[in-house]
């Protein structure tokens, strides 16, 4: 486990630009700060580089305790407003960007097919990951 | 040659077409045979979705490797997010019963069953590895001499725990396939430095993106790069569209864009007005 060394801050692309010091949130993880956790801007301010993973000393799985924490932050209703547009282009696409008309056009125009053939070519495939994105309680964090 | 079930993932097939049909004429012409993975979805999207709900990013992904299961075929992806994303959950399943037993359960609702079989492969590993470099130089016909900054972005190389495809702090193998067109990869500082993009961080903070992306930038025009070359459309999102702000005008090409110049396609095909710095070739 995290014995504080501070390796992992030390080489955070994203704790040299901002407040946000990974080696303090794995602390704060370890005390059960919850409420601060969650509430705070930082959590959202790692790029998942991996950096850090590949550092340190202890092999924490830093990025996956930062997806778990973030997943708590969600399922209590903190998701800011950009990722909820990502969020609900994934629930009603099967992608996080959509299709407009120029891209279909300039799709065409070098020899491929209009929409490509994923999801959004197949109502039955779509309908499939609707299922499991209702299964498993996205549509709670989409509405 | 082997057979991959083609993954296009949404940056390449929605933003930049041209990735997506470089890949495709590149690909035949090295004799790698894409089999179209119809219905897949979003990977899903390793640091946004899988950072909401880690059930639905696993089940999701479950459901893309099922369909390439039921095809027989390995997973070849040309996006570092898509690759994290199947090659991350491929692995927690193919080797956690446990867990595939519950994603089993969700996906019975559909019909599906996923064995656990599905590998996932980055386009640039199969072409490292399958094809190897001595037959991409012997399909160049339009050697290039250009000079180019090779941004490997993060999520191909880490956690090189589970990856273990190069050096993730001092890797060669995107250089030496920029090399096999003619071109000169340049040397530069904080090489590996993220592109900042990823994991959420350009949705909620696009500025503290932005500065990850100017430090790259510094550091690639004083290596004198006169071409990004990326191995990910959503790092290639990134570099091309906040450069103009920043007062950048580099170039930005995937690897199988660069490779289609190599061979002769054309500006239409390679699909560069879809891109926001201008591309001339
Ligand atoms: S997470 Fe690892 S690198 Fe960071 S302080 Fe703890 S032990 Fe050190
Ligand atoms: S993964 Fe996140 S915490 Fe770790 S070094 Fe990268 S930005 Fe920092």
């Amino acid at each position: 486990m995290c014995f504080q060394c501070g390796t992992c801050t030390a080489g955070c692309p994203s704790g040299r630009r901002t407040s946000y010091r990974v080696r303090k949130l794995m602390r704060m993880a370890q005390l059960g700060l919850k409420d601060e956790i969650v509430n705070s801007d930082e959590l959202w301010e790692c790029s998942t580089c991996y950096t850090c993973v590949e550092r340190c000393p202890r092999q924490v799985p830093i990025v996956d305790v930062v997806v778990a924490l973030r997943n708590i932050a969600v399922s209590e209703g903190h998701i800011r407003a950009n990722h909820k547009v990502t969020a609900t282009n994934f629930y009603k696409s099967g992608h996080t960007v959509q299709i407009n008309d120029k891209i279909k056009a300039q799709r065409k125009s070098i020899g491929l097919p209009e929409v490509p053939p994923t999801v959004l070519s197949n109502k039955d495939a779509m309908a499939q990951l609707d299922k499991i994105l209702k299964a498993t309680g996205f549509n709670k964090i989409v509405e | 040659m082997a057979k991959y079930a083609f993954f296009l993932g949404c940056i390449a097939p929605l933003r930049y077409p041209g990735v997506e049909k470089s890949t495709r004429v590149v690909c035949e012409r090295l004799g790698v045979e894409l089999v179209d993975l119809e219905d897949a979805s979003c990977c899903p999207a390793p640091g946004v979705i899988r950072a909401f709900s880690k059930a639905t990013w696993l089940a999701a992904a479950a459901r893309n490797l099922a369909l390439a299961e039921a095809k027989g075929l390995p997973i070849v992806t040309i996006c570092n997010g898509c690759y994290g994303s199947l090659f991350e959950a491929a692995h927690e399943l193919n080797h956690n019963p446990e867990e595939l037993a519950k994603v089993n359960k969700i996906l019975k609702e559909i019909g599906m069953e996923y064995k656990g079989t599905t590998k996932v492969y980055h386009f640039a590993e199969v072409l490292y590895k399958d094809v190897g470099i001595a037959k991409i130089k012997e399909k160049i016909t339009n050697p290039l001499d250009y000079k180019v900054a090779a941004f490997y972005g993060c999520h191909f190389l880490k956690p090189s725990s589970i990856k273990e495809l190069d050096d993730p702090e001092n890797a060669h193998v995107l250089d030496d396939l920029v090399e096999a067109t003619g071109a000169k990869s340049m040397p530069r500082k904080q090489k590996m430095l993220c592109c900042g993009a990823g994991g959420g961080l350009k949705a909620a903070f696009g500025d503290v993106a932005k500065e990850f992306t100017k430090t790259n930038l510094e550091n690639m025009q004083a290596s004198g790069a006169q071409y990004i070359v990326d191995i990910c459309p959503f790092c290639q999102m990134q570099f091309d569209t906040v450069q103009g702000d920043l007062g950048y005008k580099i170039p930005v090409l995937h690897l199988c864009q660069l490779y289609g110049i190599a061979m002769g396609m054309s500006e239409a095909e390679l699909g560069l007005s879809a891109h926001v710095v201008p591309v001339k070739l």
